[in-house]
């Protein structure tokens, strides 16, 4: 299945923001523990959105139920307007939603050309193809060619992936789900583990990334917030505190008493 | 135009197997026995039906990552299959196949939908159960398997009507090696395949293949089928060469035989069975003549080293070998100082 | 005439009982181990065969008696067990599934060689003491007395599991490596001393079902490997780590597999074979075993 099937007609295009991504009223419970509660979250077409908040404060499990890999208590889920509450995770991929993980998740034994190869051949409809080389087809070796030359990783594209460097490997996590195409993507804190130093290619990367693509990420790092976020919600236990300008978020008393504790005085 | 557009990524970027002189190797080997050692036939046919075996195991556990320890199932029911149908149908082999194959592979599609839901040890358990199961109504359903005595007496008829199969099993030896060439041909095409990336995808990180879209249950079930079908093709031989079927086809014990068979030559590798079975073949009807006990222990004592040291098998260890070798030789001799 | 079948039923249940019983002593272990230390264990019905063994060579040899050999057996056993679990388990450990499946078929390969060199192929009669000869009337039931002990001493020995387990700090620290090894190591507890004394335990169970039940469970090399299958769906079925599950399983098993066999011969076996596929199918983690996320 192609992203050829239309989630925006053009009036809309023309018109204000477009809504890719919509979240109402999601909650998770484990027995008695809430981990989500009541979550309203709407990412349009284009949007540079971070979430951010404390840790354990729900936000990878909040990722988890938009993907489909974790079942939500309550409340619903739309991606480009259809309700995919109930889709399974491989439906929602294919209706144009692309995540990474915190954690690298990668074909280990496999080269860096052959990672992005198996997203493009998902995509372009070819996995179930019984014969012919994947080098053999053209469109996989071209648009592989051009994604990895956009990463900065063509050189590397024969290495296999457990001799590549952490931080070559956060990029491929990227590339991956770049590779899908997707109009909604959720980034897994896409920095992570990288020392500050070496943070300059996640940063040009996440900067050229496609301004059509709505895209929510999850970060800590906060340099990197406040310099790609057109908005920030702000999860805490689970439940949105405050969501707002980057600006205007800075400088709200409860996100510094959040993540900096209340002043005594 | 496209040849230059193709040369943009580096070399062995999507790696596939490619035709090398080395390929020849173990056709010729298998030629050469059959004018070298024609006294060996029956023993020779027997290696090339359990190669076609470990081709199929190989499949599923080697490239899809399946954990099987029943896929006697499907070499079993392939043996029946074949077995009744030359009985009852037609003694013509090439159908016979066909009929074994078609019978494993929707067998194969059955318990693959309904096991491969779970994965690791209670894959493991319930791929045994299955052919225990199997294994119990065989030997219950006298009236189609012949319970505890099998088949036997089953005809063969001539191979596409001229080549009869003769008392020293020439011909069956011929007939295996070519279905034995056509079934890996097959598995190459289907490993080289983008489908063949999707499961290797699979085996490497379900997770991943899940957020990239696919289908991984369908995949899976695909490949257990193939395979299924193939361990099929293999039973349905071993009937028509053997003319006998017992239960042992639908034994736990060969399950665990050809897997450890597979294991030694190295799986996911394509060649791994064409090592590993005739190595153990051979020098299991060696031993066996001298005591059955002595070879168990040292297949189970290079069991546990050869998971400890070498878990590719040996194909991986000689491939390690060979770079090393390789290494040792183009490095200049550094100069002591 | 009816008298005479429910005679029939109520000795053949008896019979299942005690089938059931050492099957649950035999199984017990490898259920603990697969579940506190998630290994795939298929060399398990090995040490039964050991302890089976043990108390073979401890009798003819050593000319000691029943009551004396038996203990020594499961002692011998649990050393033995001890021993391999400092040394090839360690490297059993760190194996994915398929890698510990393949590593205890070898050492279940290396156990039945050793045993036919030792003791030849021929099935062996552990010689049972005069006074558990012989059966015990109980009304129109002959009960055979050796039976009769067998199912007194394992329903002690799941007692005392069950106490332990249920009622003692070391009980608690085991259930607790059950359901999370991280976390028990975290809060102090010496894993690998652990390990090894429950591994060693489980295999003493198992010895003591191979010394006790040879007359149900007949004493040969192959012995590691025959009752294999059996053992796995007990374990299985029971869910791995759960001593209710184990001794509910074994039981049912030991009832259906006798049952079975005076009745409807062949049939049993599929009975048990298909249900264990329904119920794994339905509850891949077995009657009382723990759901894995």
């Amino acid at each position: 299945m192609t992203l050829a099937s239309p989630m925006v007609d053009a009036a809309a295009v023309a018109t204000t923001a477009v809504v890719m991504l919509e979240t109402r009223g999601l909650c998770k419970r484990y027995g008695a523990i809430e981990v989500t509660r009541n979550v309203d979250l709407c990412i349009e077409r284009g949007a540079r959105h971070a979430l951010i908040g404390p840790n354990g404060a729900g936000k990878t499990t909040f990722v988890n139920l938009v993907t489909g890999v974790t079942e939500p208590s309550a409340g619903s889920i739309y991606l480009g307007g259809r309700e995919v509450t109930s889709a399974s995770a491989q439906k929602r991929v294919a209706a144009g939603l692309a995540r990474t993980f915190q954690i690298n998740t990668l074909f280990a034994d496999l080269t860096v050309a052959e990672n992005i190869a198996i997203a493009l051949s998902q995509r372009l409809g070819l996995a179930w193809k019984l014969w012919g080389r994947p080098a053999a087809h053209a469109e996989v070796v071209e648009q592989a060619a051009a994604l990895l030359e956009q990463l900065g990783l063509l050189t590397l594209a024969a290495r296999r992936v457990n001799a590549l460097a952490y931080g070559q490997r956060r990029m491929l996590e990227i590339a991956i789900a770049l590779a899908l195409k997707p109009q909604v993507l959720l980034l897994d804190e896409p920095a992570a583990g990288i020392p500050n130093g070496e943070s300059g290619m996640i940063l040009d990367l996440l900067e050229r990334l496609p301004a059509d693509i709505a895209i929510l990420f999850i970060e800590h790092d906060m340099n990197l917030v406040f310099r790609f976020a057109k908005k920030i919600t702000v999860l805490v236990e689970g439940a949105v505190l405050v969501e707002g300008k980057p600006d205007d978020i800075r400088a709200d008393e409860r996100v510094r008493n959040v993540y900096l504790g209340r002043r005594h005085d | 135009m496209k040849s230059i557009i193709r040369n943009v990524l580096p070399a062995e970027a999507l790696p596939s197997y490619r035709l090398r002189l080395a390929d020849a190797l173990p056709w010729l080997v298998a030629l050469g026995a059959f004018f070298m050692f024609d006294t060996y036939m029956s023993l020779g046919a027997q290696i090339l039906i359990m190669v076609i075996f470990g081709i199929s195991l190989d499949l599923a556990l080697g490239f899809a990552g399946i954990n099987t320890l029943g896929h006697a199932a499907f070499f079993g029911v392939g043996a029946y299959a074949a077995g009744y149908y030359s009985l009852h149908v037609s003694a013509e082999p090439l159908s016979g196949l066909l009929v074994a194959a078609l019978a494993a592979g929707v067998i194969g599609l059955l318990s693959g939908w309904l096991l491969l839901r779970t994965s690791g040890l209670a894959l493991l358990m319930l791929t045994m159960v299955t052919t225990v199961v199997l294994h119990e109504v065989a030997n219950t359903w006298r009236d189609v398997t012949g319970g505890a005595d099998g088949l036997s007496g089953i005809e063969t008829s001539p191979l596409l009507g001229t080549f009869a199969f003769d008392l020293y099993g020439k011909t069956a030896y011929l007939y295996a090696l070519a279905v034995l060439f056509v079934v890996f041909i097959a598995m190459r095409v289907i490993v080289n395949s983008p489908f063949g990336l999707a499961i290797r995808g699979i085996r490497e990180n379900s997770k991943r293949m899940l957020l990239v879209g696919t289908p991984v249950h369908a995949k899976l079930i695909l490949a257990y089928t193939l395979s299924a079908a193939i361990a099929g093709i293999a039973g349905a031989l071993s009937a028509e060469i053997t003319r006998t079927v017992g239960l042992d086809l639908l034994s736990f014990q060969l399950s665990g035989n050809i897997l450890i068979m597979l294991i030694i030559g190295g799986v996911g590798r394509l060649y791994g069975a064409f090592i590993g079975i005739p190595l153990y073949m051979l020098l299991l009807d060696r031993a066996a003549a001298i005591d059955p006990f002595h070879w168990m222990f040292f297949v189970g004592i290079a069991l546990i080293l050869l998971v400890r040291f070498a878990p590719g098998g040996l194909l991986a260890l000689a491939q390690q070998l060979r770079q090393r070798l390789v290494l040792r030789l183009t490095t200049p001799v550094k100069e002591n100082k | 005439m009816f008298s005479r079948f429910v005679v029939s039923c109520i000795s053949l249940l008896f019979d299942g009982l005690a089938f059931g019983m050492v099957l649950f002593l035999i199984s017990i272990g490898m259920s603990i181990t697969m579940g506190v230390m998630r290994v795939v264990n298929l060399a398990h019905c090995g040490f039964a065969m050991i302890g089976g063994y043990l108390a073979f060579m401890l009798m003819t040899q050593a000319h000691l008696p029943f009551a004396a050999a038996v203990p020594l057996a499961v002692l011998g056993t649990m050393l033995l067990g001890a021993l391999l679990e400092r040394t090839v388990y360690a490297w059993i450990y760190a194996q994915s599934e398929l890698g510990q499946v393949l590593m205890t078929i070898g050492l279940t390969f290396v156990m039945i060689a050793t045993a036919n060199a030792m003791f030849g192929s021929t099935v062996q009669n552990i010689p049972v003491p005069a006074a558990l000869h012989g059966t015990y009337q109980l009304g129109a039931i002959s009960l055979p007395v050796y039976r009769l002990f067998l199912i007194a001493v394992s329903c002690v020995c799941a007692a005392g599991i069950w106490y332990v387990l249920e009622r003692t700090q070391v009980g608690a620290k085991l259930r607790a490596a059950v359901d999370n090894v991280r976390m028990a190591a975290c809060i102090g507890m010496n894993v690998k001393a652990f390990f090894g004394i429950t591994f060693a335990i489980g295999c003493g169970f198992a010895g003591l079902g191979g010394a006790l039940g040879a007359d149900m469970f007949p004493l040969e090399p192959y012995y590691a490997l025959n009752y294999l299958v059996l053992v796995l769906i007990v374990v299985s079925v029971g869910g791995l780590g759960s001593i209710k599950g184990t001794l509910i399983a074994a039981l049912t098993l030991g009832m259906i597999d006798t049952l079975g066999r005076y009745f409807v011969p062949g049939a049993g076996g599929l009975v048990i074979y298909l249900a264990t596929l329904v119920l794994l199918l339905l509850r891949p983690q077995g009657l009382y075993g723990k759901k894995m996320s």
